[in-house]
């Protein structure tokens, strides 16, 4: 342990390095590690929204709803109406995909509002752990799960609607036109789409949810400074993390919004 | 930035609670609110029912009122006729009775001239005959003169 620690010596970069590094398994090659807090944190976030939703719903009257209800349906109500905006069709697969992805991602993201250094304290002596990262979202290993899983539904939305034969059709003969002299640049203008898509969908989420994390550390090292200093990070976290709401809260809508686009958009014909 | 293994346990966890979500959480709430939305809709449906009935029954209720109103109209115009009529009827039976007792008290008093003019002239005829028993200083013979005074008698 004491060798550990020095890895990460009483410095800003140890500091930062210290509250950025996972709680690792490490398998047999470097594939095969695990993100132990990353993923029990995702799986334990999960259990308890989607219990949670599961719960109100299994009590759902279609007479008067209670409080808890009205609130569950307000929720729902919204992704449905965002989803049947969108989609035009059948959208028993697809609400129910945006309101998993909606819930999860902005419970994920919330990891963000617990105090970064009173929850490394606490996982240190409460719960043994030297490492724990909290917010999955702000492990690119969540959101690429997520873009990908989406990018396969997608690719497989696109294959129902349109068939083997429209798909291939659509990848050589879409955007620009059917002439044959055009199917090279078609393919190259769609492989750039099918690739970019996935990246931005996961990047963006990743790179805004990380750098609200890194903030939060930044304004951390003002305690190194002293009294003052802890003083008025601690202030400047609270303003940062008031206005993390709207990111946390936004990066959650735009990756609903965007899984639905996505899988709308494989479903129209060109 | 290290993709390892922990995506593909993301992503299978994340298929586990789509799959959570589209059978446990979505369908049963969407039963509910459809169900509340149907029942909105028929609540309101009948709402509309009741409206249109209710104006049809004021538009029912207007005319059975109008109805009354022309009956009673008719009831008080017919009733005003009648008592007309009955006044016509009492008028004239009354002049009828007026003019039959005027008729009566002219044929009573006829028969009352008629007999004093009887008597009268009795009474002539034998004032006559006295006078001329007067006059002739003897006795007429009544049964003899009987047609002279008879005839003097008619002529009064």
């Amino acid at each position: 342990m004491a060798a550990e620690h020095a890895e990460f010596a009483l410095t800003p970069t140890g500091y930062i390095q210290h509250h950025l590094t996972f709680l690792a398994k490490h398998g047999d090659t470097p594939f095969w590690t695990l993100h132990v807090d990353t993923y029990v944190t995702s799986l334990l976030l999960g259990v308890v929204s989607f219990g949670f939703l599961a719960w109100v719903v299994s009590g759902a009257t279609a007479g008067v709803p209670s409080r808890r209800q009205a609130f569950v349906e307000l929720a729902i109500d919204f992704v449905n109406e965002q989803a049947k905006s969108i989609f035009h069709g059948d959208i028993r697969f697809l609400a129910p995909l945006a309101l998993t992805v909606f819930v999860w991602v902005l419970m994920m993201n919330a990891m963000d509002f617990l105090p970064v250094d009173i929850m490394a304290y606490v996982y240190e002596h409460a719960l043994g752990f030297e490492h724990w990262r909290s917010v999955p979202t702000a492990d690119v290993n969540t959101t690429f799960a997520l873009a990908l899983s989406v990018w396969l539904l997608m690719i497989f939305f696109s294959f129902k609607a349109k068939g083997v034969g429209g798909f291939f059709h659509e990848l050589f003969c879409a955007p620009f036109g059917n002439n044959p002299f055009l199917w090279v640049f078609n393919f190259l203008f769609n492989m750039v789409e099918y690739i970019s898509k996935p990246l931005s969908h996961s990047l963006r989420l990743y790179g805004n949810i990380y750098a609200g994390e890194i903030i939060f550390l930044l304004l951390g090292l003002w305690a190194s400074t002293g009294a003052a200093g802890t003083f008025f990070g601690a202030i400047l976290s609270v303003a940062w993390a008031i206005f993390h709401i709207l990111i946390v809260a936004l990066q959650a809508f735009i990756f609903m919004m965007l899984t639905i686009v996505y899988i709308a958009m494989a479903h129209e014909s060109h | 930035m290290n993709i390892n293994f922990t995506m593909f346990a993301q992503a299978i966890s994340f298929a586990v609670f789509i799959w959570f979500t589209a059978r446990f959480v979505w369908p049963p709430l969407m039963k509910a609110v459809e169900e509340r939305q149907k029942k909105i809709a028929d609540g309101l449906a009948a709402a509309d029912k009741g409206q249109q009935e209710l104006v049809q029954a004021q538009g029912r209720a207007q005319e059975v009122l109008n109805g009354a109103k022309q009956q009673s109209q008719d009831l008080l115009a017919n009733a005003q006729k009648r008592v007309d009529e009955m006044i016509e009827q009492a008028k004239a039976s009354a002049r009828q009775e007026g003019e039959r007792q005027l008729a009566a008290a002219h044929a009573g008093i006829e028969q009352e001239i008629q007999q004093a003019r009887e008597t009268l002239r009795g009474q002539v005829a034998t004032l006559a005959l006295a006078g001329a028993e007067q006059i002739l200083m003897r006795e007429v013979d009544l049964e003899k003169h009987r047609e002279v005074l008879d005839k003097l008698g008619a002529r009064l």
